[in-house]
């Protein structure tokens, strides 16, 4: 029996397969773990900052959104239309549209299995904050704990099509992951990594919940760091762009194969 | 005496020949792609918006950032955005490249031309979608600068050019060092983005950081000269040691990446062996 392609023999392999590969570039991966060392960065500057009134968090609570959105950032961290691009330039995807299988599904077991490989160096990264910084500790409670996890997995699947619809691209233009820095620049300010959305001016904010960046961090962080948010709006608004965003991915690649010539072979 | 000064004089001019050649090509390659530079322009300029959005967010209710006016802080932005176009320009495209003629042994054909093998990896190619970012830091740097109340003297102008080729030294060093590395660990060149991620916080003056942090800023990976001191400079607000030690530490980072540099190649092997 098989759904969209997928049996359990072949997420078994797909992901086995993935977390293989990941294994092997394991320093790598812890690399970049530490790449994303911004939302601490922005921590020193923001608890350091005299007026830390105007941010409405403060002291531990500002330590635990920002540990919280380094958090989410590990694990939605998306480059499909990177890999997709070389695959597509090198030949390697003509196999992939062969098989019964979208070649997307590909790409998500690897962003999955590289999540697991990485997980052990997030945490070790968040022990550490801990120790420098013990008056920030917490723990989350079960279901606030699984409420975050399924927040940060909408919010990685929302990053995954907001790419996918790029990577589509590539079949008209084999250098689309330019593109991409269209949409990483807007998803920096906005997401709420360098700065809590509560401190922005009340215009900034109403246009920002418009996009669909604050839902990839700043909602999940709040939800792990246990600050007042509405969990249902929130989590309304995450389906709400899974919804759209999947069709338009669907389709969109649906139209690039017909144009695919096959580069490389 | 006559005929070394002359031989230095031709070596010399191989050098700017070899290296007017690399970037004449990088244009011709960069209007194949004409609509990536756009992209990049209106990246860029989205960033930078981005980036004062959020320096104005410190800024609320007459607040200072670490004693810093806005306008003060505006000109830091200034020379970060002027330094992230010369890493977009020159460094990324140059130094991320060494981990490909690592992994697919070009290297060997670097190192067997007739001409120092860290000049060649370190201007083989230019990417000039950098190069409106640049103009943009300058401009802001001049504005933000000039609203701060800066008299832009012929003295402070020299001297604060002086101070960004310090900073360029010293971002050059950092990178080449960095990117030295992967001749031992092929696969880390994202151990770049990890030096990318830290130089950002020279988007802020370092004032504005924890104690513990302005002295790591300072000394150990000196951020502080690449932005905050450029921008002191030009403000009028600098002490004349600073300035020499900021040289010396350009002098010394420099030869650091050549040492380093000669180090590595002692253990490169080659790709298939």
């Amino acid at each position: 029996m098989r759904v969209a392609g997928l049996s359990p023999q072949v997420i078994k392999a797909l992901f086995s397969t993935q977390y293989a590969n990941m294994l092997e570039y394991r320093a790598e991966i812890a690399l970049w773990a530490l790449s994303g060392v911004l939302p601490f960065i922005m921590l020193t500057l923001w608890s350091q900052h005299d007026g830390g009134n105007s941010l409405a968090y403060q002291g531990s609570d500002l330590s635990r959104y920002f540990l919280s959105a380094f958090l989410v950032r590990q694990f939605s961290v998306v480059w499909v239309v990177f890999s997709f691009e070389e695959d597509a330039l090198f030949g390697r995807l003509s196999p992939y549209i062969l098989q019964p299988l979208h070649p997307l599904w590909r790409y998500v077991a690897s962003h999955l299995a590289e999540q697991v490989t990485r997980f052990p160096f997030a945490f070790g990264i968040a022990l550490i904050f801990f120790l420098l910084n013990p008056a920030s500790f917490w723990l989350p409670s079960f279901w606030q704990l699984l409420l975050a996890w399924l927040a940060t997995f909408f919010s990685f699947t929302i990053g995954f099509l907001l790419q996918s619809l790029i990577a589509s691209l590539c079949f008209w233009n084999e250098r689309a992951s330019a593109l991409e820095r269209l949409l990483f620049v807007p998803y920096l300010f906005l997401s709420g990594l360098l700065a809590p959305l509560i401190a922005f001016p009340s215009d900034v904010l109403k246009f920002a919940n418009w996009t669909p960046f604050p839902y990839l961090i700043d909602f999940p962080a709040r939800v792990l760091a246990g600050l007042p948010v509405d969990i249902l709006s929130g989590f309304l608004s995450q389906l709400f762009w899974i919804f759209c965003l999947l069709p338009a991915v669907l389709i969109l690649w649906r139209l690039g194969v017909r144009r695919y010539t096959a580069m490389g072979a | 005496m006559c005929g070394a000064t002359q031989l230095w004089e031709l070596e010399m001019g191989r050098y700017l020949t070899t290296m007017r050649l690399f970037w004449s090509n990088a244009f011709g390659v960069l209007l194949e792609y004409q609509f990536n530079f756009l992209i990049e322009f209106f990246a860029m300029l989205a960033s930078l918006i981005g980036s004062i959005f959020i320096l104005s967010l410190f800024f609320v209710e007459g607040q200072s950032l670490g004693g810093w006016s806005w306008e003060a802080a505006l000109v830091v932005q200034g020379f970060y955005t002027l330094l992230d176009g010369v890493t977009n320009t020159w460094l990324r495209p140059n130094l991320g490249a060494i981990v490909n003629y690592v992994r697919e042994g070009t290297l060997d054909f670097v190192l067997l031309k007739p001409i120092d093998s860290q000049f060649w990896v370190s201007v083989r190619t230019l990417a000039p979608t950098g190069i409106p970012e640049i103009a943009l830091g300058i401009v802001l740097i001049l504005w933000a600068a000039s609203k701060a109340g800066a008299e832009f003297s012929f003295g402070v102008l020299f001297v604060t050019s002086m101070m960004l080729l310090v900073s360029c030294i010293i971002l050059y060093s950092l990178w080449f060092l960095i990117a030295a590395t992967t001749i031992w660990f092929v696969k880390t060149w994202n151990a770049t983005e990890v030096l990318r991620a830290l130089l950002a916080a020279g988007r802020f003056p370092v004032v504005a950081y924890p104690p513990i942090l302005r002295i790591i800023f300072t000394v150990l990976l000196p951020i502080a000269f690449l932005t905050t001191v450029p921008a002191e400079v030009i403000l009028g607000q600098s002490a004349t040691y600073t300035l020499l030690l900021g040289w010396l530490l350009a002098l010394i980072a420099f030869f650091l990446s050549r040492i380093f540099w000669n180090f590595a190649l002692s253990f490169y092997t080659s790709a298939s062996s």
